[in-house]
């Protein structure tokens, strides 16, 4: 007997230590990048950081703004490709389509979920680049290598589909079935029920699915670091060069160590992009705690 | 009016069958390009051997070092998660079970971490590395990546530990097991299934996953030999020989791609093969052999 509870009591403990772990890893995250960004924070002021353009590491100027420009604008343009995509392809698989192709398409859906996104890069390489540089750019009379923003954005929102789309279906599929069918049995057609009552009651839901979708494609990397050509400059226009944070922080890790204060600007990058991704998700997730427990 | 409604129904009919095909045919088309790319630049020379001398001007070799590493990365990483998302996740289902609004919390807490995107956990990992002064290695890079994976593990055995009725729970404390017992005897067991996937569905987020291994696990032409080596991943790989501007090392990068989506697609095809239906069916045999074992 006493062994057993022994055996209990030490897993039990085990237990809260590993839950402990997991519920201090943001806080040491938050400090640990905190406490190496700190070298850069007294030195310049936050909105200095932040708002100037001036980016010469090895003149001990950080000026953050080319990066942020860049990763709003491509994850930015990305959302507005994708959302009204994923809204559409949502209302057509849960409400027009035959039942077996919405069967079909969830775990399919949740696949293409799983791809690993260089290999979203190699294709944006192959096929979005080329289209951008050849077909796109030219059509609006514009020189364009094909590696801009517009092609990390077309890349992103691809990217981004499976992943909003999963969880718009998860909203349209929670809104009660009778709440569609008093609305047609008003004399609504089809359209018009999914209109004023699936959108508009699942309205909270798509707003956080557009959301999680936001701040999951501004923390991408890779596949975005592949395509949008890495210049530091302010874009101009959709068809420049971008350099966004996430493809900063992965591109100069090598050399961080050489210049002064430079270890300390990355980890100010990944500060920023860690507070502006961890209040979104805890914003929206919030809203669908909220509108679930109604 | 009944015109302009029943045209507008159409029109978004229309429409939205005409988005749902795009959508489908372009995530077709991603599949298409990287299988008819990378199909011809398969070989056993490129599966079977490490990079030999000049590999990235074009030399001879393969790029066995990156298939070997990831897997011992994504395997290690798993396993790593596995120890510490079991705790947690039997822990918030028995343990917390009457405190739902802590439950809740939790749950809600454990999402967010998932949305913590891979290059802020790589570059939090570099940090502590350096202040240890720590090298690239394996072990880094399985640290890493398992504390990454550890949020989505914990969450799907979560939904998975959900679902078993608390009655169970009470029979077994009725019969006077402890809440470890109750914890790994009935419940481990009774969701084995749906554990399986879970960890499938984290090795397959680990395996792809290039943002945080590139401060971590860093890269090399070997097959690593033991934990503080460093060591080369499917994603890296294919994202330096992408870059190249010689064809021949391209090709393999196409290669790699190929030989990743396999890997992914197999394993989340598993997946999600194993959690079909599988959960019910073992419980009915469960509770039948448990009752055939008390009339004997």
């Amino acid at each position: 007997m006493t062994k057993r509870n022994l055996i209990d009591n030490i897993s039990s403990k085990w237990m809260i230590v590993c839950l402990s772990f997991f519920l201090l890893l943001p806080v040491a995250i938050a400090t640990g990048l905190v406490l190496k960004s700190e070298d850069l924070l007294s030195a310049h002021s936050l909105s200095d950081l932040i708002f100037s353009s001036d980016w010469s590491p090895s003149e001990g100027q950080f000026g953050f703004w080319p990066f942020i420009l860049s990763s709003l604008w491509v994850t930015i343009i990305a959302l507005i490709i994708s959302m009204p995509l994923c809204l559409l392809a949502a209302i057509y698989l849960s409400q027009f389509a035959p039942k077996w192709v919405l069967e079909f398409m969830r775990p399919v859906i949740d696949i293409l979920a799983g791809i690993p996104s260089v290999v979203y890069g190699v294709w944006g390489v192959l096929v979005v680049v080329p289209f951008v540089g050849e077909t796109v750019a030219p059509f609006f009379n514009n020189e364009s290598l094909g590696y801009s923003i517009l092609a990390g954005a077309l890349v992103l929102s691809v990217m981004s589909i499976p992943y909003i789309l999963n969880m718009l279906l998860e909203v349209f599929r929670q809104v009660p079935i009778q709440l569609g069918e008093a609305s047609l049995a008003l004399g609504a057609t089809k359209w018009e029920t999914i209109k004023h009552v699936y959108v508009r009651k699942g309205a909270t839901g798509i707003l956080s699915a557009y959301g999680l979708g936001f701040s999951k494609a501004l923390g991408e990397t890779i596949a975005v670091m592949m395509v949008i050509g890495n210049v530091v400059q302010e874009p101009a226009s959709v068809f420049d060069a971008g350099y966004p944070l996430p493809a900063l922080i992965a591109n100069n890790y090598g050399e961080m160590m050489s210049i002064p204060s430079y270890d300390s600007a990355l980890m100010f990058g990944s500060l920023l992009l860690f507070v502006i991704i961890l209040v979104i998700n805890i914003v929206f997730r919030y809203l669908i705690y909220k509108s679930e427990e109604k | 009016m009944t015109l302009r409604r029943k045209w507008e129904e159409t029109f978004f009919r229309v429409l939205s069958a005409a988005v749902a095909l795009i959508v489908v045919l372009v995530l077709a088309h991603i599949i298409y390009t990287i299988i008819s790319k990378g199909f011809s630049a398969l070989s056993w020379e490129i599966l079977s051997q490490e990079p030999k001398g000049g590999f990235y001007m074009g030399g001879g070799g393969g790029i066995l070092n990156a298939i070997a590493g990831s897997f011992y990365l994504a395997i290690g990483a798993s396993l790593l998660a596995f120890v510490v998302s079991l705790p947690v996740a039997l822990f918030i289902n028995i343990y917390l079970i009457r405190y739902s609004r802590l439950l809740i919390g939790i749950r809600f807490f454990l999402d967010v971490l998932w949305g913590i995107p891979s290059i802020v956990y790589g570059a939090f990992a570099f940090t502590i590395m350096i202040y240890f002064g720590l090298r690239n290695s394996l072990g880094a890079g399985i640290v890493t990546v398992g504390a990454l994976i550890a949020p989505i593990m914990i969450r799907a055995m979560d939904e998975v530990l959900k679902t078993i009725p608390i009655g169970l729970q009470e029979a077994s404390y009725a019969l006077g097991s402890t809440k470890t017992e109750t914890a790994y005897k009935i419940f481990f067991k009774r969701a084995l299934p749906g554990f399986a996937t879970a960890v499938l569905l984290a090795f397959g987020r680990g395996i792809g996953d290039a943002a945080s291994v590139l401060f971590t696990a860093g890269y090399t032409d070997h097959v690593p030999r033991n934990l503080s080596d460093p060591t080369a991943t499917l994603p890296l790989s294919i994202y330096f020989q992408l870059g190249s501007p010689i064809e021949a090392v391209q090709q393999r990068a196409y290669a790699a791609a190929i030989i990743l989506t396999i890997i992914v697609l197999v394993i989340s095809i598993t997946a999600r093969v194993l959690n079909k239906g599988k959960n019910k069916k073992k419980f009915k045999t469960f509770i039948a052999s448990k009752r055939k074992k008390a009339k004997a």
